[in-house]
């Protein structure tokens, strides 16, 4: 219940913020939801000295979206992920992927660009952020840049981010016609972060092959990781259930896990076969003009 | 604030909060590292919010800002500031039935009662705000939907089908009350 004691500063501009992150460096942190951070702080694995809570700041926690791509602010709570409906429009797979993040408390407080910040390789916004070959905005002191998700995440909650950058939004691809998702994962216990997750993005022609095919998977490395065997085998396929059944396959060859005190290496690669290839299912019965008839938004078991 | 580069910057250890608590304002000195969960059980002796874990896993904690549940525990006090901040013991007059003052029983309250469903009762209040924000949201949730709800809501003792039935009775009569 009680946190270590630090100094914390509430600015109210990105680049009050900026400067107070470079003038303390290593000494300071990104305050956002604290979902994170203070659990951390909690058990004494991280102590920083100074936190610069981001909470007050106007405009990071808006939602845009236009005909191509979805806009939404480092601040956007997870709760409002799950349930505003132009981003559910335009993005459902995110949309779709928040009711999966730890419980109702976590999703009202924790935030998109803190969950990317944390960078955890189990987290699903950061899977849905690598299926769709998304954007991270950042800011720092010598400005914005944007960064490609696979630049993004560089390891086990390690990011691109330089010491006095924040995150300002994620961009995402705004779901085009014919295009399907899924998303599935292996939990051992309600609100538990995933044990293996998988997100699949398939776009289709008018023939119904498959034009576009990414295969996330997350839990069985240092990051979510993009299965690009699996992705070839996908293009130009008619997405019957044996071009499924090849692709799944390919994913539990193409991962690497590692045991932890969670599952054994072989136990992640099997069940990382079994999502990917549950979460192909979906994304096909979507794609193939089911529209959002493909049964409840996202499969965890 | 200003914070013109290289100028001297004052860190307060101390933050004036005032917000609103179960419908009254309330005034506390807090420390910038005191939890919300500090401020009301220790500053403001609202002892009805639970510590269970410290980590946001089991949900006794659970408190309403601005009428959405939060961990009180992964919360900084500094964060209700201006804010509205209901607990288990303001969840009928939250409710806005005519006449409740805090400490009166909330329908659901009353099912919990009728069902018998708190045994040491050290998760009841996260598990009462919990459900009464999904009805908030969800008036008529299916059984599958209330478990779903509760999910993030840990009790040692119930085994949660008396729980879930509490709730799902509640919905019920409301339902019934609808149809009247
Ligand atoms: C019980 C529990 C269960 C959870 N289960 C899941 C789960 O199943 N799936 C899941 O994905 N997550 C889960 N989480 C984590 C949750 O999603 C967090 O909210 C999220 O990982 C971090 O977001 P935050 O806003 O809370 O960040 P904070 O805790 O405030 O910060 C986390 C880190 O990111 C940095 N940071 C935050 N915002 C920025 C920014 N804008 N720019 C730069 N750096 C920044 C901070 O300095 C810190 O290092 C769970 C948390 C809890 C407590
Ligand atoms: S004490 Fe806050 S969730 Fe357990
Ligand atoms: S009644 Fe004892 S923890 Fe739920």
């Amino acid at each position: 219940m009680y946190l270590p004691p630090f100094r914390y500063v509430a600015p109210r501009t990105l680049d009050e913020a900026i400067a107070l992150l470079r003038e303390h460096g290593d000494d300071a942190k990104v305050l956002a939801g604290g979902q994170s951070l203070l659990p951390l702080m909690m058990l004494g694995l991280a102590r920083p000295g100074v936190l610069v809570d981001v909470n007050g700041i106007p405009g990071l926690d808006r939602i845009e979206a236009d005909g191509d791509a979805v806009r939404v602010g480092a601040l956007v709570r997870h709760r409002a992920v799950e349930t505003d409906p132009r981003l559910r429009a335009a993005c459902p797979v995110l949309a779709d992927a928040a009711p999966l993040i730890g419980n109702i408390r976590v999703r009202h407080r924790g935030t998109v660009g803190g969950s990317l910040a944390h960078a955890d390789p189990a987290a699903e916004v950061p899977l849905v952020a690598t299926a769709l070959g998304a954007t991270v905005e950042v800011r720092g002191a010598g400005g914005a840049r944007d960064i490609p998700v696979h630049e993004f995440f560089r390891g086990y909650l390690e990011t691109a981010l330089g010491p006095a950058e924040v995150v300002t939004a994620l961009r995402l691809p705004a779901r085009g016609p014919r295009m399907g998702y899924g998303l599935a994962e292996l939990v051992r216990r309600s609100g538990d972060f995933a044990t293996v997750s998988a997100c699949a993005v398939l776009g289709l022609d008018g023939g119904g092959r498959c034009t576009h095919a990414a295969v996330a998977i997350g839990g069985v490395g240092p990051s979510a990781l993009r299965m690009r065997g699996a992705e070839r085998l996908l293009i130009g396929q008619l997405p019957g259930d044996r071009t499924l059944d090849d692709a799944a396959d390919a994913v539990r060859a193409e991962v690497a896990p590692e045991s932890d005190v969670h599952a054994s290496a072989d136990y992640r690669r099997a069940m990382a076969r079994v999502m990917a290839r549950r979460a192909l299912g979906a994304a096909v019965a979507r794609a193939g003009g089911e529209s959002r008839a493909a049964g409840p938004g996202a499969v965890r078991s | 604030m200003s914070a013109a580069a290289g100028a001297p910057r004052e860190w307060p250890d101390r933050v004036a909060l005032r917000f609103a608590l179960n419908g009254r304002a309330v005034d506390a000195w807090a420390a910038p590292h005191d939890t919300l969960l500090a401020v009301l059980r220790d500053t403001l002796g609202a002892t009805e919010v639970k510590y269970g874990c410290g980590e946001g896993v089991c949900g006794t904690c659970t408190v309403l800002l601005d009428g959405a549940p939060i961990n009180a525990c992964l919360t900084l006090g500094v964060h209700a500031q201006g804010r509205t901040i209901t607990t288990v013991r303001g969840l009928a007059a939250a409710a806005g039935a005519p006449g409740t003052a805090a400490g009166d029983m909330h329908p659901l309250q009353r099912a919990f009662v009728a069902h018998e469903a708190a045994q040491c009762g050290f998760c009841t209040p996260g598990m009462l705000l919990t459900a009464y924000a999904l009805l908030a949201d969800h008036p008529h949730p299916t059984r599958a939907e209330i478990r779903t709800a509760l999910g993030g809501n840990l009790c040692r003792c119930t085994g949660y089908t008396r729980i879930v039935d509490a709730v799902e009775a509640c919905v019920r009569a409301r339902q019934g009350g609808d149809r009247a």
